[in-house]
């Protein structure tokens, strides 16, 4: 089957089984290894990407269930040498340890932010209640989410 | 074992009318709406080789519509969509309030509302809500359409009424005719998100003068093998005055309409004695 959507802003085109997943499309058609696998059960939120603009498991939904679909992966939110506001904050409050939370944690987060989520800290605690972390406790992760919410929203650079 | 990809036949209707074709010819799919339990399950590699209807594509029946009388639900109507939606919001508190308690937000993104009806889950957050509302459930297949009352589609633990090749295409639920003196939503369970309900409570409850019980409604899930309406509780109630002793009465009544057991998520004494303490906060008014 083959499956025509869009990644990180591209056009794309997946040739292959429709009931492989959008998680294992991403990382080994890809290459775009940023999006985790946790639990594969959608407990977790490691895996969590945006469709449409709205987090989801990537690992709960086959490719077929993508096509026509805008998906945006961690690696569309900011490259090491620019990142973006909410993961500078992540750093800079202590909200990622081992990392594999992260991704996921940042795209349920910007996702919360863009839709003009609240910034408060149950509002917070909300948006990421998909999201589990074994490293931080989650109290630096609500933190940076806060510190983001309140920096200056700068204006997209258009790419070249 | 895994979910392997290859081993499965995908079916992808373009329209109500071809999923019903496909699906009295293929009676062994699993429909598939937005996945979050049927996922769950192929990864663990239980549903290896089997042939799935995928209905993501029918736009059709991801709408919701209000009329005069109420909301009408497509089956593939997010919970999302339904926590989001004004009109719900405003007419259908307590069924935007329990598709808000679904999961987490990545979950309720992709979970339908026919989905959750269909996985007939004795833990299914919407159903006390639909059951209160008196929603119906309507179907379509190649034999025609039925409309099913909600407490009619559940036949057990995730088992349906509905007949093979039989899909659900909308939910309608009523308005209410007059706005309840009092409602309430409540979903026990370990934590806030993703959290199973131990139980999970609604009820409508109309007041008259000097406090005489115009009409009651109340459902639990999570405490019997199916959804219940409280029927020997509304009826302890029903057109008596809401004083404590009508209330204590109407308490020890609940036994008689629900059977918790004990289960990884709970213990059926627990269960019995949260269920009587969200009924009595209800009728006491701290609800």
């Amino acid at each position: 089957m083959t499956i025509n959507f869009e990644v990180n802003g591209a056009r794309r085109i997946f040739e292959g089984d429709p009931f492989k997943r959008l998680i294992d499309v991403l990382r080994e058609d890809f290459a775009l290894t940023g999006t985790k696998e946790g639990c594969g059960e959608g407990e977790c939120g490691a895996c969590t990407v945006l469709l449409d603009g709205r987090p989801v498991n990537s690992c709960l939904i086959p490719i077929c269930q993508a096509d026509g679909h805008r998906i945006e992966t961690v690696e569309n939110l900011g490259i090491p040498e620019r990142l973006s506001a909410l993961q500078k904050a992540f750093l800079e409050e202590g909200g990622a340890q081992c990392g594999i939370c992260t991704p996921g944690m940042l795209l349920a987060a910007a996702a919360h932010l863009k839709a003009g989520g609240k910034a408060d800290d149950l509002s917070i605690r909300r948006a990421l209640g998909g999201n589990l972390c074994r490293c931080t406790g989650y109290q630096h992760i609500v933190k940076a989410v806060q510190k983001a919410a309140k920096a200056p929203r700068k204006p997209r650079r258009k790419k070249a | 074992m895994r979910g392997d990809a290859f081993s499965m036949r995908v079916f992808r209707p373009a329209s109500p009318a071809e999923a019903v074709r496909l699906f009295a010819q293929n009676p062994d799919a699993l429909p598939l709406a937005g996945g979050t339990d049927l996922m769950v399950g192929w990864n663990s590699g239980r549903l290896n080789g089997r042939a799935v209807l995928d209905l993501s594509r029918l736009e059709e029946w991801r709408r919701i519509e209000v009329t005069d009388e109420g909301a009408r639900i497509g089956a593939l109507a997010t919970h999302s969509e339904i926590e989001s939606h004004p009109v719900l919001l405003k007419r259908l508190p307590l069924l935007a309030e329990a598709c808000a308690t679904v999961g987490a937000v990545q979950i309720r993104n992709r979970g339908t509302l026919g989905g959750n009806v269909a996985n007939a889950s004795p833990a299914g957050d919407s159903f006390p809500a639909l059951a209160v509302y008196e929603a119906f459930v309507h179907t379509v297949s190649k034999e025609g359409r039925r409309s099913l009352p909600i407490l009619e589609v559940f036949a057990g633990v995730k088992r349906t009424a509905l007949r093979p090749g039989e899909l659900i295409e909308r939910i309608d639920v009523p308005f209410l005719p007059q706005p309840p003196a009092r409602q309430f939503f409540r979903k026990v369970g370990s934590r806030l998100a993703q959290t199973i309900s131990k139980a999970v409570g609604a009820g409508l409850l109309w007041l008259g003068r000097g406090g005489v019980v115009l009409g009651c409604r109340i459902a639990f899930g999570s405490v019997a093998p199916t959804v219940r309406r409280l029927r020997s509780v509304e009826e302890c109630l029903h057109s008596g005055r809401l004083t404590p002793e009508t209330i204590e009465k109407a308490c020890a009544a609940l036994s008689s309409d629900i059977s918790p057991i004990d289960d990884v998520r709970s213990t059926r004494l627990y269960r019995m004695a949260v269920s009587r303490n969200l009924l009595r906060a209800f009728l006491t008014g701290r609800a």
